[in-house]
């Protein structure tokens, strides 16, 4: 059984215990340690079910490789599922679930497939699943999606809140082990801005484990007295608890800062992201051990090597009383020492070298420790607990020599350097064939916006394994960043670490090296996707040659822990199946980030309120407090309608057309885009701008315009206001403000350049409110002494004029079709002239109206509306619109492309009105169908609806439409189909429904 | 006669930083030839500044002349005090190619203050806001979270950061935000 | 993520900053041109692997356009310049070749 040993565990608080529960099952631990130790050190070895062979699964390890240990992790809103077991730091009142089993991990209806396993092998579902075809999507993908997958989505909001963090530094180094610390170190003291990042709470990383000696002190004093140092320098900033998630283009980093999740209930963020940009970064990741492929390696019990030391001495907790250790390497040999110091039982060192080991294995030898060279493990016996082993020559088929009783398994078949991050942005690896492993390729960094490599790889990620090595190139690699940002690094040498005299490791990809089927079926290469060195030989076999390709049909290395164990040692079997060298074969695409990270994480703050901005016009609390019923147009809020006690949006959208065309209605205009253009050169500019003339509008004049782009398409249009000689006042549609004054610049600084004009978005300087209706003038003259008559001011005239004190340009435009005044002021005194106007408004009934009403009024004088009428490929020809096109000009922008053949062609659909014979309205989009079919076996179509709506002028729907030859076809019947089957019948109409003489608003 | 509604109403937060509304105050933007001795003649006289160097602010008495683009500026002064500059700057500029705008109320200023102003705008903004890379008078304009902004630190400290009008709800609750309580990073002092 | 250098105001800042506007150093058509030259220079882009001329606007800062010269396979950027010419400037172009030599864009080399 695994156990809390009666001393050591150097990060536990002995004195004190937490609590928490397993699957509603209590336990403790102490603080210092993680999930995964307080799990084992209550015996519970069996942490979760693996995916499609429900097979019970133990902790393997004892960082983020982990690939078995992930529970559901809190309760509801706060639940997150797939949360690592040996990256949790255990807290008081942690509540955990296992995942992938039912009804309980102990019992799992699931395990059946085990036994089915022979007909599961890779590609099974692929091939099973195709045929019959409907089955698919009816039987097959229902069940399967309910089968698998791991944990399950948490349904409530994340009550928790999360950060961005912005930062700039020379030298990021990722990784505080020893090398981390001793790069840090190198660079600060050049000079150099420096953050590091170390993914644990703790600093150091497997060194204390290890030992060792620096400079003739203790390891873990160094790290001590280096921390400390680093913490000195006010140009070192020091992370624990961040991870570097991804590297990206020219230096691009992602700090995942997990702040509070080991103190729940503490006002901080949960994580924080940064989003940093650094100079050089140097990963000093570390390195990973790799698993053993022999048969029942999945069985709990069997655990890294590495992981089995780390929980003795980190956490003071065993695995088991009796441990084989199985090997292929010197290292593995310090977890047997360790264990055997602890007072453990070693039945055996299993050592798959036919020479076995050097130093370490004498001294393990000295200990009374029974070593086996050329030996390995040819089966696992036990289900939910391993109970002993069988053992066997590595170089046979595994015929069983001996069996060894034991509850644990402690195996290493090496290490592999920790090569993500280096890899991310495109770095390469070689293989090193003297150490078994893929590390960097100095020659062939990420390159930055400069050319030059910007990630440097260093320790054990750069294949430096001893102590002394690890030091010597982390200093090196610190030195070079720092030189690589401007730092001339200093002349204080490496600090000296232990050399360890080891003997060479042999690569064993699979134990014995001849194992029979039977063994290579229970041989686990990737336990979090059960797939098993048969699978993999069976991909190679059926043609799956690429890594890549072998990768997507085992599902080898794919999931949460992206084959961090599982990768070299399933690449190695494909090469081996495949008769070529591993470098041959290559690796997988390591993608960013480095362990999955909380997509609330990746929000950051952008949720409920912050999630998108709001764009409020100064009237918009107004409209809040007097009920109005919001629609987003761009960011902006507008209102739609303002809903009275019952009234739905219907209702009130009638009520304020009805009041607006009987009397008079308020419009919030302020969204409408406002940009000045002045400069001698501004007429000249507004022609090339606009379809129309503008150059010759006169001052006090307003003109509609019509702008398209370089393709000949609308892509906006409103009034232009020529407010003296120079200036131009350019009104834009809602939302396209910030493009149009983008478009304008593009040609003013790309193309004439050598024009004279300026121009400014000032759509915010003003609030715009529109006095629309019979009454309009009535209402205005109440609140100003200044002239507003059609005399003084006539239709598409404008004025400036005192309204209730305030000053305002005051434009005789129209877009309901009444007489209509559109009243400019400054943004701080809009909110003013609206309640003047809502009270001096009350004896012609006054109220507001919506961006609905405005819709439908605006639909019934058949006026165009970008974004209903067009949609990126219509011109102002098809819409009628050749009133607002100079022929006089020679050039505007998209004159050309309106040239083109299939612009004039008389054929395209054309802007008409639309009237259903019962008087119903048209739904929105719908196509009027023609003879026949087209190439898809589609129904021809000759128009489609492009605004609809009820009319309460009329009393019946009305519409507008693009309709082929639509003009010349008027009084003609087309036939909508609609969604639910029926045929609406329309007939071809003017657009103009509503006072087509236009003596309404020009009175 | 109505007095103009500040689009913050004089909201306030103390948080990591101090988050608060600027108030009222006269802005104009200034586009024209930054270079040539009218245009400097023309701001000295209109608030006695010189034109400031690109990305840095210059403040005196008269208020403030920001460096926006390599053809503009934004003036702050006091918001009586518009419409003379204005005048002054049409009349120094007679002639020439220029363009002299009120922008008052088209914007809202946020004034964040305090320990922990670096790190709030350092959380919402691409920025190095480190000590001792952005330092007193330096302007910037960015992103803030999702919409664009400017800000720039005057000699005491203060950062002051401009948006438009319509989304200073959207800016104050970012920074809030980001002010919150508990969510000092602790890097940048 | 790329960094841009806005030779305009001088800041060096992310991409978020800025706004691609596409093909660098276009000669505009108009009225009177021939339709396989209107058609060249509306769809005709360059899409080269290797050096290419882009138009990028410093969207959130100074507002103003500008060209940066890169590499579309290893996002190098060789340098940014003002919009106003029409052609690469020279000091642009050798540092192209240090790092390119032979490098060929539409005319340009």
């Amino acid at each position: 059984m695994s156990t809390r040993l009666a001393t050591g565990g150097r990060r536990l608080d002995r004195s004190r215990r937490v609590a928490f529960t397993f699957n509603g099952k209590r336990m403790q631990g102490h603080p210092g340690d993680t999930l995964a130790s307080a799990l084992l050190a209550n015996d519970q070895m069996l942490v979760g079910r693996s995916f499609k062979y429900h097979r019970p699964r133990g902790i393997v390890a004892s960082g983020a490789e982990e690939p078995n240990a992930l529970v559901g992790l809190g309760e509801g809103a706060r639940f997150e599922p797939n949360q690592r077991a040996t990256t949790t730091e255990l807290f008081d009142g942690l509540s955990c679930i296992s995942q992938n089993h039912w009804p309980s991990l102990e019992t799992d209806i699931g395990a059946v497939n085990g036994w089915f396993a022979r007909f599961l092998p890779a590609g099974f579902y692929y091939k099973m699943f195709i045929h019959p075809r409907p089955f698919w999507k009816h039987v097959y993908e229902p069940f399967i999606r309910r089968s698998a997958g791991l944990g399950k989505v948490p349904n409530p909001g994340d009550p928790d809140r999360y950060e961005h963090f912005h930062f700039f530094c020379d030298v990021a180094v990722i990784g505080g082990g020893v090398a981390g610390l001793q790069a840090a170190l190198a660079a600060a003291e050049a000079g150099a801005r420096v953050l590091l990042m170390e993914q644990t709470a703790h600093w150091g990383g497997r060194a204390p484990v290890d030992g060792g000696a620096v400079e003739g002190q203790p390891v873990v004093d160094w790290i001590d007295a280096t921390l400390a140092r680093l913490q000195d320098m006010p140009h070192v900033t020091l992370r624990n608890r961040c991870m570097g998630a991804g590297v990206y283009d020219h230096g691009y980093l992602l700090g995942y800062e997990r702040v509070s999740d080991h103190a729940p209930g503490s006002d901080a963020p949960r994580h924080r992201l940064w989003r940093i940009r650094a100079g050089q970064i140097v990963t000093a990741t570390g390195a990973i051990e790799r698993p053993l492929s022999f048969a029942g390696n999945d069985v709990p019990g069997v655990m890294l090597a590495s992981a089995v030391r780390d929980y003795a001495v980190d956490y003071g907790v065993s695995a088991g009383d009796r441990t084989v250790v199985v090997t292929n390497n010197d290292d593995a040999y310090r977890t047997a020492i360790t264990l055997k110091t602890l007072g453990l039982e070693i039945p055996a060192i299993l050592d798959a070298r036919q020479q076995g080991g050097g130093a370490l294995a004498e001294e393990a030898r000295g200990m009374g420790i029974r070593v086996e060279n050329g030996k390995g493990i040819a089966k696992v016996k036990g289900g939910r607990r391993v109970t002993g082993v069988a053992i066997c020559a590595q170089a046979g088929e595994g015929a069983v020599l001996e069996e060894i009783g034991c509850d644990a398994v402690a195996m290493s078949g090496g290490w592999s350097p920790v090569v993500h991050l280096w890899s991310h942005c495109g770095g390469k690896l070689i293989w090193d064939e003297a150490l078994a492993l893929f590390r960097p390729d100095p020659a062939q960094p990420p390159r930055g916006a400069d050319g030059a490599g910007f990630v440097l790889a260093a320790g054990s990620a750069n294949g430096a394994l001893s102590l002394g090595a690890v030091l010597a190139d982390a200093h090196a690699a610190g030195q070079a960043a720092a030189e690589a940002t401007g730092h001339a690094p200093g002349a204080t040498p490496a600090p000296q670490g232990t050399e360890d005299t080891e003997a060479p490791i042999a690569p064993v990809w699979l134990m014995p090296q001849g194992a029979r089927t039977a063994l290579r079926m229970k041989s686990w290469l990737d336990y979090q996707n059960d797939v098993k060195v048969s699978d993999v030989q069976l991909a190679a076999r059926e043609g799956y040659e690429s890594v890549e390709h072998a990768k997507r049909y085992t599902t080898l290395g794919m999931a949460t822990d992206q084959g961090k164990l599982s990768n070299i040692n399933g690449l190695a079997i494909l090469s081996d199946a495949l008769g070529q060298p591993i470098p041959q074969t290559g690796t997988t695409t390591f993608r960013p980030p480095y362990t999955p990270i909380s997509f609330s994480a990746i929000a950051g703050a952008a949720r409920g309120p912050l999630f998108q901005p709001v764009r409020k016009t100064p009237i918009h609390g107004w409209h809040e407090a007097n009920g109005a019923d919001f629609e987003p147009v761009g960011q902006w809020h507008r209102p739609y309608c303002f809903p009275r006690g019952e009234e739905g949006r219907h209702e009130a959208v009638n009520r304020e057309i009805r009041q607006t065309r009987e009397s008079v209605g308020l419009l919030d205009a302020s969204t409408l885009g406002k940009i000045i253009v002045k400069g001698p050169d501004a007429g000249r500019f507004l022609d090339m701008l606009y379809t129309n003339m503008m150059s010759t509008l006169k001052p006090g004049r307003c003109r509609y315009g019509l702008m398209c782009n370089e393709n000949g398409f609308l892509m906006d249009d409103g009034v232009v206001v020529r407010l003296d000689e120079e200036t131009f006042l350019c009104h834009t549609t809602t939302g396209g403000a910030e493009a149009i004054h983008g478009h304008m610049e593009d040609w003013l600084q790309c193309e004439w350049w050598d024009w004279k004009v300026h121009t400014a978005n000032v759509t915010e300087q003003y609030a715009q409110l529109a006095v629309a209706g019979p009454n309009a003038r009535k209402l205005l003259q109440k609140l100003s002494n200044d002239d507003l008559s059609a005399e003084a001011l006539p239709f598409m005239g404008w004025t400036e004029a005192r309204i209730s004190g305030i000053p305002a340009r005051v434009h005789r435009i129209s877009f309901t079709g009444e007489l209509s005044f559109e009243l400019a002021v400054p943004a701080g005194r809009g909110l003013a002239l609206w309640e003047a106007l809502m009270v001096a408004g009350e004896e012609f009934g006054v109220m507001p109206y919506g961006t609905e009403a405005m819709h439908v009024m605006r639909a019934e004088k058949g006026f165009i509306m970008i974004g209903d009428e067009t949609d990126g490929t219509v011109i102002p020809q098809d819409l009628g619109l050749d009133w607002a096109i100079s022929k006089k000009k020679h050039d505007y922008i998209g004159k050309r492309a309106q040239q083109r053949a299939h612009m004039a062609d008389p054929n395209r659909w054309k802007l008409v009105g639309l009237e259903t014979l019962d008087g119903s309205v048209l739904p929105d989009g719908a196509y009027a169908t023609a003879p026949g079919h087209n190439a898809n076996g589609q129904r021809n179509t000759q128009g489609r609806v492009t605004s609809s709506y009820h009319s309460p002028t009329l009393g019946r729907g009305i519409a507008m439409g693009l309709v082929h030859r639509g003009p010349d076809r008027m009084g003609e019947v087309l036939e909508f189909p609609t969604l639910d089957g029926g045929i609406l019948k329309a007939r071809i109409v003017d657009p103009v429904i509503y006072d087509k003489d236009g003596e309404k608003q020009n009175v | 006669m109505s007095e103009a509604v500040p689009p913050l109403g004089g909201a306030r937060f103390n948080g990591l930083a101090m988050i608060e509304d600027a108030g009222l105050m006269g802005m104009i933007t200034l586009r024209g030839d930054l270079a040539s001795a009218a245009m400097k003649a023309a701001v000295k006289t209109a608030l006695g500044l010189g034109i400031p160097d690109q990305r840095q602010a210059l403040s005196g008495e008269g208020g403030s002349a920001l460096w926006m683009s390599p053809d503009e500026l934004l003036l702050i002064c006091a918001r009586d005090g518009v419409a003379q500059v204005i005048a002054s700057l049409e009349d120094a500029l007679a002639g020439r190619h220029f363009l002299a705008l009120n922008v008052s109320d088209a914007r809202a200023v946020i004034r964040v203050t305090g320990a922990g102003a670096r790190e709030t705008l350092a959380k919402l903004c691409p920025v190095d806001l480190a000590p001792g890379t952005f330092t007193p008078g330096m302007v910037r304009r960015t992103r803030l979270g999702q919409i664009p902004a400017a800000f720039w630190l005057d000699g005491r400290g203060a950062f002051h950061l401009i948006c438009f009008r319509s989304v200073a709800d959207y800016a104050f609750g970012a920074l809030c935000d980001a002010a919150a309580p508990g969510g000092a990073v602790g890097v940048h002092g | 993520m790329l960094i841009l250098h806005c030779p305009c105001c001088g800041v060096t800042g992310e991409e978020t900053e800025f706004h691609q506007g596409g093909e660098a150093h276009l000669k505009r058509e108009g009225p009177g041109s021939s339709d396989e030259a209107f058609h060249t220079y509306l769809f005709a882009k360059e899409n080269p692997r290797g050096v290419h001329f882009e138009r990028w606007r410093h969207a959130y800062g100074c507002g103003k356009w500008f060209i940066a010269a890169r590499d579309t396979v290893t996002l190098e950027v060789y340098g940014t310049y003002p919009a106003q010419t029409h052609e690469p400037p020279p000091e642009i172009r050798e540092a192209i070749t240090a790092k390119r030599p032979g490098w060929r864009w539409r005319a340009f080399a």
